[in-house]
C-alpha cells in the first residue's frame, strides 16, 4: 500500500507535484496518468526516497521508504529503463543489487528467465534495445519479490508481445494480492491493465476513480434509429437514462446498453434499423480533462500550416 | 490500438469486483531474512567493481604506469644529469635516490587509480545506475562507505606490489651506482609501502569528489587541478606564505608519505600521512552531506 498525503515538490518556485493524496491499495492495478509534465515521474521518485518531498509524505507499507529494513522487498520499481550501468552484463547488475539484500542468485535466474532475458543475460546492458532495457529494469523491479510493484511507463519501447506480457503480468500481480502502480500518458493502454484510476496534471490530482466510473462518465452509448422514435424515447426511459436525439429518427441512448435496447424494442415492436454502441474515446475523455493543464501544449495542426 | 467502449467487455483475468478478491497477506512482509546489511552492500560494491572492464583496465594501467616509470627511470639514471638537473622541487622525494627513482610513476599512476575512483562513484550518476543504488541502499551512506571500502585496499594493496616490483625491477639497473639500495635496506620497504597507502587514499579521494560532484569530467578535473595544478599555481603566493603551506597541500603531503628521507621543506611520513587523509576525510565528509541531502 502507498499512501500520499498533500505530496508537494517543488524546484525554486516552479511547483510540479502540488498537494497530491492518493492510495495505492494491495490487489489492485492503480494507473497513474497524466501528460508529460504532469509530476508523475517526480511523485514515483518521492515514494521511493530518491526526491524529498518539500512538503507533505508518502509512505509505503506504512512507513517511509528509507526505514525499512529491506526496501526491495517492499516495493520493487522500474524508474526510468536506463537506470543502469551501461558496461554491466544483466546479470551482473542484477546480482549487484541482490547482494546488497542477501537475496540468493536462484532468485537472479528466475527473474532473468521470468522477464524473457535469459539469451542475453551475460550481455552488456549497453548494447541491449529499449525494450529488453524495459525488460531488465522490470526483472530488477521483481528481484525482491515485492508486496508492491510500481513501474514508471513500463510498456514504452516494447513490442506488441512485450505490451501484452507487461500486461498479463501485472495482472498476474495484482491477483496475487499486491499492489501494483504504474504510469502512463496513454489512457487507451492504462485502461486495458488497471482496475484504479489517479489522474495528474501539471501536479495536481484532477481525478481518483475506478476504470469503469471514468469510462461511464466518459459517455458514449448507443446510436438507434427507428421509425418510431417518440414511442422508443417513452419506454427506454429509465432514473439513469439519459436520451438525446440528433435528427428525426435517431437517438443517443446513455445508460442503457445495446442489448438491453433491442430487447426492449423487440418487446414492444418497435422497429429498429440501426443499433450501434458509440466508440467511447476514453483518449478524448482524458484530454478532456487533462486540456487545461497539459504542461507542453502542441498548436492545433492548422495554426502550425498558416504559420509556415 | 483503437479505444473503444469498455463497459461490458471483460478484460482477460480481470477481476471484476478488486475490492473482494485481495489476497490480505502480502507476499512478502513476513520476509526479515533478506535485509539490507553494511557488510551486503559492501559485497554489493564489491561485486560492482569487478563487473565492470574499466575497473579492470584503469587498475591494470595504474599498476603498469607505476612500474614502467619506476623501472625505465632506474635504467636511465646518470648521476651527471642529476647534478645539472638543478635543485628538486619542494616537497618532492628528491631524484637521488633509489626509491624515489622507483617510484617516478607515482603521480601518472595517482591521476589512474583516482580516475579509477571518480569512475567508481560519478559514473554512477552519469549512467544512472545511481537510481537502482539508491533505490535498494536509501539509507544510502553505507554506499559511499562500501565505495570507499572496496577501492581503498585494492588500490592499495595492487599499487603496493607494483611498487616494490618496480624497486626490484629497477635495481639491476642502478647496479655500481652510489645510491643503488635493496629491499632490505633502512626505510625501503616502508616507502614502497607508503606508496601504496598513497595511491590507496587517493583512489578514496576520486570516490569521494565523484560523489560530491556528480559528474566524471567535473570530478576528473578536480582531481587533475588538486593533484597536479595546484601546487604550480601556489607558487604565484607571496614566498613567506607559500613556504608555510606548500607542505599542507594534498599532493605535497602526500609525496611525504613515501619519501625515503625527510627533505626539510615537507613534512614528516607520518604527519604527511595525517594531512593527507585529513583532506580526504574533509571531501569524504563533503560527499556524504551531498550525499544524504539532495535529491539524486
Amino acid at each position: 500500500m502507498i499512501e500520499a498525503r498533500e505530496l508537494t515538490k517543488r524546484y525554486g518556485d516552479k511547483t510540479v507535484v502540488d498537494n497530491l493524496s492518493f492510495t495505492v491499495k494491495p490487489g489492485e492495478v492503480t494507473g497513474f496518468l497524466g501528460p508529460n509534465g504532469a509530476g508523475k515521474s517526480t511523485t514515483m521518485r518521492m515514494i521511493v526516497g530518491l526526491d524529498s518531498p518539500t512538503k507533505g509524505s508518502v509512505t509505503v507499507n506504512g512507513r517511509s521508504y528509507a526505514k525499512h529494513a529491506a526496501p526491495l522487498h517492499e516495493i520493487g520499481t522500474l524508474l526510468e529503463a536506463k537506470s543502469v550501468h551501461p558496461g554491466r552484463s544483466a546479470f551482473h547488475h542484477l546480482m549487484a543489487l541482490a547482494y546488497t539484500h542477501g537475496i540468493p542468485r536462484r532468485r537472479v535466474d528466475e527473474v532473468i528467465e521470468l522477464a524473457g532475458l535469459t539469451s542475453v543475460a551475460g550481455k552488456r546492458v549497453g548494447a541491449f534495445s529499449l525494450g529488453m532495457g524495459q525488460r531488465l529494469g522490470i526483472a530488477s523491479a521483481l528481484l525482491g519479490d515485492p508486496a508492491i510493484v510500481m513501474l514508471d511507463e513500463p510498456v514504452n519501447g516494447l513490442d506488441p508481445e512485450g505490451v501484452l506480457w507487461v500486461r498479463n503480468l501485472l495482472r498476474g500481480l495484482a491477483d496475487e494480492g499486491r499492489a501494483v502502480m504504474l504510469s502512463s500518458h496513454l489512457m487507451s493502454e492504462t485502461a486495458l491493465i488497471a482496475d484504479h484510476l489517479v489522474i495528474v496534471g501539471r501536479g495536481r490530482l484532477l481525478a481518483d476513480t475506478t476504470v469503469e466510473d471514468f469510462t461511464r462518465e466518459a459517455g458514449g452509448g448507443v446510436k438507434v434509429s427507428t421509425t418510431e422514435p417518440m414511442r422508443l424515447r417513452s419506454l427506454l426511459a429509465g432514473p439513469e437514462v439519459t436520451i438525446s436525439s440528433s435528427s428525426a429518427e435517431e437517438l443517443l441512448v446513455a445508460g442503457r446498453d445495446a442489448r438491453e435496447i433491442g430487447a426492449i424494442a423487440a418487446q414492444h415492436g418497435v422497429p429498429l434499423y440501426e443499433l450501434t454502441p458509440q466508440a467511447v474515446s476514453l483518449e478524448a475523455a482524458f484530454m478532456d480533462l487533462t486540456r487545461d493543464v497539459v504542461e507542453y501544449q502542441s498548436a492545433p495542426a492548422d495554426t502550425v500550416r498558416k504559420a509556415a | 490500438m483503437p479505444t473503444t467502449a469498455l463497459r461490458g467487455v471483460q478484460r482477460p483475468g480481470k477481476n471484476p469486483n478488486p475490492s473482494a478478491a485481495p489476497d490480505p497477506r502480502t507476499p512478502a512482509t513476513h520476509r526479515t531474512t533478506h535485509k539490507v546489511t553494511g557488510i551486503r552492500v559492501l559485497r554489493s560494491e564489491w561485486a560492482k567493481f569487478w563487473s565492470l572492464r574499466s575497473s579492470w583496465i584503469t587498475l591494470c594501467v595504474a599498476v603498469f604506469l607505476l612500474i614502467v616509470f619506476g623501472a625505465v627511470a632506474s635504467y636511465t639514471y646518470s648521476p651527471d644529469a642529476v647534478a645539472t638537473a638543478g635543485p628538486p622541487g619542494p616537497g618532492s622525494s628528491g631524484d637521488s635516490d633509489a626509491v624515489g627513482l622507483a617510484l617516478t610513476g607515482v603521480t601518472f599512476a595517482s591521476l589512474a587509480i583516482g580516475v579509477l575512483g571518480v569512475l567508481l562513484s560519478a559514473g554512477e550518476y552519469s549512467t544512472g545506475m545511481i537510481r537502482s543504488t539508491l533505490a535498494a541502499v536509501p539509507r544510502r551512506l553505507p554506499v559511499l562507505w562500501s565505495k570507499a571500502a572496496v577501492i581503498g585496499p585494492i588500490a592499495l594493496i595492487l599499487t603496493t606490489v607494483g611498487a616494490v616490483a618496480a624497486f626490484q625491477l629497477g635495481t639491476p639497473g642502478l647496479d655500481g651506482e652510489k645510491i643503488a639500495l635493496s629491499l632490505g635496506d633502512d626505510g625501503v620497504l616502508r616507502s614502497l609501502a607508503g606508496a601504496g597507502v598513497y595511491l590507496g587514499l587517493v583512489a578514496v579521494f576520486g570516490v569521494a569528489l565523484g560523489v560530491l560532484l556528480r559528474s566524471s569530467a567535473g570530478a576528473i578535473a578536480a582531481l587533475v587541478g588538486v593533484l597536479l595544478i595546484l601546487p604550480g599555481l601556489a607558487s604565484l603566493l607571496p614566498d613567506s606564505w607559500y613556504d608555510t603551506l606548500s607542505p599542507y597541500f594534498p599532493s605535497n603531503a602526500g609525496s611525504a608519505i613515501y619519501a625515503l628521507h625527510e627533505s626539510s621543506d615537507a613534512l614528516s611520513p607520518g604527519a604527511g600521512l595525517a594531512v593527507f587523509a585529513g583532506w580526504v576525510a574533509l571531501t569524504l565528509a563533503g560527499a556524504a552531506f551531498r550525499l544524504v541531502r539532495t535529491d539524486v
